[in-house]
């Protein structure tokens, strides 16, 4: 298992060529109190860099981008009641969705977690 | 998610070091630098301020003075040569204000749309002198105004270098009155002189939150002390600018630059109020032909409070008619805390404003159901004196 992370602050664990994404610690503390969340539809096929969900706060609306290729499989239904949990636990319970990777190629080209914690000093 | 950052050249209010230290999250705001939130949120201080008080730093603001040049040695000839420099920019009543008094009025332009909202009050000591806050975003063109307006008759004496706090929420009353004894006197909308130490404060009855509160000027020098002691009680906390944003939007208040600007007259921003009587029997306001007009019926859109179901519908998002057919825009549109749902101010035709008509919105390419409803979406709490 290996979590890599984007410059948008999207992070993904992959084990085999199932990747879970959902939105680093950093981005929910600078997004604040969270009151809305678009997950994708489940067999929606994104390519890295695609528009896969958004997330708003009280004062914002906040793209969330595929961090790689591949196909939605699931999406995480405690969210939908329990939308605090992208806040209390962002890298954790607060995962957004899980995609299947076609490219798993693409994972290698992501930021390890140094690499992201250097950006986010 | 994506991120940007804003390097601007921007203005530090006095309180700046006091904003950092309680882990205000400081962002770009009409030039200056200002809290957004402190470190528990927008959700917890925009509920605190509904239920306890909380203290805002509102220094970006455009309080003035206005002051006659010379004194007829008349109180009511000096009121009346004061007031007869502002009422021609605005639409409010300004000649029959009692000393003390405050008005929410608007500068016009000469179609009748709204160059800004402001407060003036009646100086409640100095028969020719009016104060005066102006929004911060174009204060700049409102003291241009002024002055422009005043000629050689009166003086603008700006205090934007002052800081200009806003304490608000139930218990702001009983908080303020145990450092300032005399503010208990204060109803809705008036002011007064109210000494602290060794300065006098300026001290109003209004807000922007829809609860009862206050707006305290205060010199630079005497602002740190009076934010500690503020703060030192615990019914107070430091509350950010994300949160007078949604407090006001609950309250159903407009926001010049977004729900008003030069194209939207009074009785479409359902400012109507702010038209006063005897300046629209007088018909002496800028605009006064097409914002009469439209007070008798002919107007082409209207300002419409929505409850949205679903995701927030922010400004610009478009409004559509049951059938779905676009008929208007949002102005500003949010998360509504004391209501846990979205709620939205935005323009429409007249017939589609009624209360209780159902409306769509449209976010991100997606159709969300709204329903028109009586603004304000969470009631006020001001407080008014029985008579």
């Amino acid at each position: 298992m290996t979590t890599k992370f984007t410059p948008d602050h999207e992070y993904i664990r992959v084990e085999g060529d199932i990747g879970t994404v959902g939105i680093t610690n950093y981005a929910q503390e600078q997004l604040g109190d969270i009151v809305f969340v678009e997950l994708p539809a489940v067999g929606k096929v994104l390519k890295k860099g695609d528009e896969a969900a958004v997330v708003e706060s009280v004062k914002a609306a906040s793209e969330i981008y595929a961090p790689v290729t591949g196909e939605v499989v699931e999406v995480n239904s405690l969210l939908t009641n329990s939308l605090g949990t992208l806040n209390t636990a962002a890298e954790g319970e607060g995962w957004m969705f899980k995609i299947k990777l076609t490219n798993s190629a693409e994972v290698e080209t992501l930021l390890d977690a140094d690499g992201y914690a250097d950006l986010t000093l | 998610m994506s991120a940007s950052d804003a390097d601007q050249n921007l203005l530090t209010v006095p309180l700046n070091d006091q904003h950092v230290a309680a882990g205000g999250r400081m962002v770009p705001f009409s030039g200056y630098s200002l809290p957004v939130q402190y470190p528990t949120g927008i959700m917890a201080e925009h509920k605190w301020t509904r239920e306890h008080a909380g203290l805002f730093d509102v220094s970006h603001m455009g309080p003035c003075f206005l002051t006659l040049n010379s004194s007829s040695g008349d109180p009511d000839t000096d009121y009346t040569d004061i007031a007869a420099i502002i009422e021609p920019l605005v639409c409010g009543d300004i000649l029959n204000l009692k000393p003390g008094q405050i008005r929410y009025t608007l500068f016009l332009n000469e179609n009748g749309g709204v160059l800004d909202d402001l407060m003036v009050g009646r100086s409640p000591l100095h028969p020719g002198a009016l104060y005066i806050v102006v929004n911060a975003g174009i204060k700049e063109a409102d003291f241009a105004r002024l002055r422009a307006a005043a000629g050689d008759r009166a003086s603008l004496q700006r205090a934007d270098n002052n800081v200009l706090l806003a304490l608000q929420g139930p218990q702001a009353a009983n908080v303020l009155s145990a450092l300032v004894p005399g503010i208990t006197d204060l109803s809705f909308m008036t002011y007064g002189t109210f000494p602290w130490g060794d300065e006098d404060l300026i001290i109003s009855r209004c807000g922007y939150t829809g609860e009862d509160g206050f707006e305290i000027l205060c010199s630079p020098q005497h602002a740190p002390p009076l934010w500690e002691t503020l703060l030192a009680d615990e019914r107070v906390k430091p509350i950010g600018l994300g949160a007078r944003d949604s407090l006001r939007l609950e309250a159903g208040l407009p926001l010049y630059g977004h729900d008003l600007d030069e194209t939207v007259s009074p009785i479409e921003a359902d400012l109507g109020f702010a038209v006063s009587k005897r300046r629209r029997d007088a018909a002496d306001f800028p605009g006064a032909a097409r914002i009469l007009a439209e007070r008798d019926g002919k107007l082409s859109r209207k300002r419409v409070a929505l409850v949205v179901e679903g995701a927030p519908a922010r400004e610009g998002a478009e409004i559509l008619d049951a059938d779905g057919k676009a008929i208007g825009v949002v102005t500003s549109g949010g998360f509504a805390p004391t209501l846990g749902k979205a709620i939205a101010l935005g323009f429409v035709p007249p017939e589609h404003a009624a209360i209780g008509n159902k409306l769509q919105v449209s976010v991100r390419g997606r159709l969300q159901p709204a329903e028109a409803v009586a603004a304000p979406f969470v009631p006020h709490n001001y407080f008014r004196k029985p008579a």
